[in-house]
């Protein structure tokens, strides 16, 4: 469980890292177009799992919106659901920290207690990308990837490419 | 989930060449001296040839040798490496690697600018520090090229493709336990790759993806195939110990035979 939640996690900053870089050049408009909740939630841990189980804030969408089709419910049986904690990843950016719900060996949530909110801008960027995160990230759990490949990456360019998130990982 | 994540893993990135430059090391301690120092002369040495080499700077020996200011016999001798290297690669890809009269980064005017060579070969030189690194496993990444090694007691590293209109989605896998994917194509920045038969950008292909033993060979052999456009596969194909893929201008993707499925 370990070893799926490490890379899980890895996969959720490389998302994050996008959907922060992406989505800033969207409109308030655009931003505002998925209302979101954040909802305190809390995981049944088992003892003596690693990384230590934690509770930590959840994003979901609203019911009504419906933005997620591929979402699983948040709910989680008790006992099955386990809660792992990413380091902070810090990054030119701004810090990064995920947090990943595991059930039954699949991710049933992903939470974001850390990411750059320098200005109002930030925030309402998150409050769009988070929730549309989650389907990213059950949608990527198949790709399993250390690295990328691709047309040359600037410096500039840097923060958009999955390779930065790969790196937020993994950063002592 | 397969074991890759099972070894632990310690990243470092920084920004040289004016690319990110990023190092994944797996092995048990990757704390302290060993690791650490490596991986400090690794970038360091790119450093190095950043600065006797870049068309970016002024008081690089590659400007002050194209201003006539510097003999090539007076220049660091990494220089007239890359200048032969460069005249090598003219030759084993028919002319389709040209480094002569390239638009300058800064002004635009035809200059000689080896630069598509340099990541390459630079990368794959400074790894030579990892030869220390006995029982690590070890990815160097410099904006999208990338070199592996991994030893027999780890898995092999999982390499993924960038789709050339969406580069947040990965177009395939491919699995290295030692060798290079280099990948050349105007995702990022735009149409930068110039035919030397009109010296004019072409988007003839949307991307090239070329693996195979060296950095320095894969990555001139996807600029050349780039620049070369529909006719670069057969090329490709006929290049002995590396493989290819090629993602159309209409966005069709086609590999050379020997491309290894995953």
């Amino acid at each position: 469980m370990r070893r799926i939640s490490l890379w899980l996690l890895s996969t959720v900053a490389a998302v994050v890292l996008l959907f922060t870089y992406r989505t800033s050049t969207n409109s308030p408009a655009d931003a505002s177009a998925a209302p979101t909740t954040i909802n305190e939630q809390t995981t049944t841990s088992t003892p003596g799992a690693s990384p230590t189980p934690t509770t930590s804030p959840s994003v979901s969408t609203s019911p009504e919106t419906g933005t997620s089709p591929t979402s699983e419910p948040t709910t989680s049986t008790a006992g099955a659901a386990k809660t792992y904690t990413g380091s902070v990843a810090s990054t030119r950016w701004g810090n990064v920290q995920v947090t990943i719900t595991v059930t039954n060996g699949k991710i049933t949530d992903v939470a974001v207690p850390v990411y750059p909110t320098e200005n109002h801008k930030d925030q309402e960027i998150n409050a769009y990308a988070l929730p549309v995160l989650r389907q990213e990230t059950l949608a990527a759990q198949s790709a399993n990837i250390d690295t990328v490949s691709g047309a040359t990456v600037t410096s500039d360019g840097y923060l958009e490419s999955l390779q930065a998130a790969l790196d937020a990982a993994h950063l002592a | 989930m397969t074991a890759t994540a099972a070894v632990p893993r310690r990243a470092w990135v920084e920004q040289t060449m004016g690319l990110p430059i990023s190092i994944h090391v797996r092995g048990d301690r990757l704390t302290g001296d060993d690791v650490e120092h490596l991986v400090a002369a690794v970038f360091a040495d790119l450093r190095h040839v950043d600065a006797v080499l870049s068309p970016y700077r002024d008081s690089s020996d590659l400007s002050a040798w194209e201003r006539g200011a510097l003999r090539l016999a007076d220049a660091d001798p990494i220089l007239a490496q890359v200048v032969a290297l460069c005249d090598e690669a003219r030759q084993r890809t028919d002319g389709w690697f040209e480094p002569r009269e390239l638009p300058d980064p800064r002004t635009g005017e035809p200059r000689y600018d080896p630069s598509g060579l340099v990541k390459g070969w630079a990368v794959e030189r400074a790894a030579r520090y990892f030869d220390a690194l006995d029982g690590y496993g070890w990815c160097l990444n410099a904006g999208g090229d990338v070199l592996v090694r991994a030893p027999a007691d780890q898995p092999a590293w999982r390499i993924g493709i960038e789709h050339p209109d969406d580069p947040a989605r990965i177009m395939r896998v491919v699995e290295r336990r030692a060798g290079a994917v280099a990948t050349s194509g105007s995702a990022h920045r735009g149409a930068h790759i110039i035919d030397p038969r009109t010296r004019r950008p072409t988007t003839a292909v949307r991307a090239v993806t070329v693996t195979g033993p060296t950095l320095l060979w894969a990555d001139v052999y996807a600029t050349a195939a780039a620049a070369q456009g529909s006719t670069a596969l057969p090329w490709l194909d006929a290049v002995a110990g590396y493989h290819a893929l090629v993602v159309t201008r209409s966005g069709l993707v086609r590999t050379t035979g020997s491309w290894p499925a995953t």
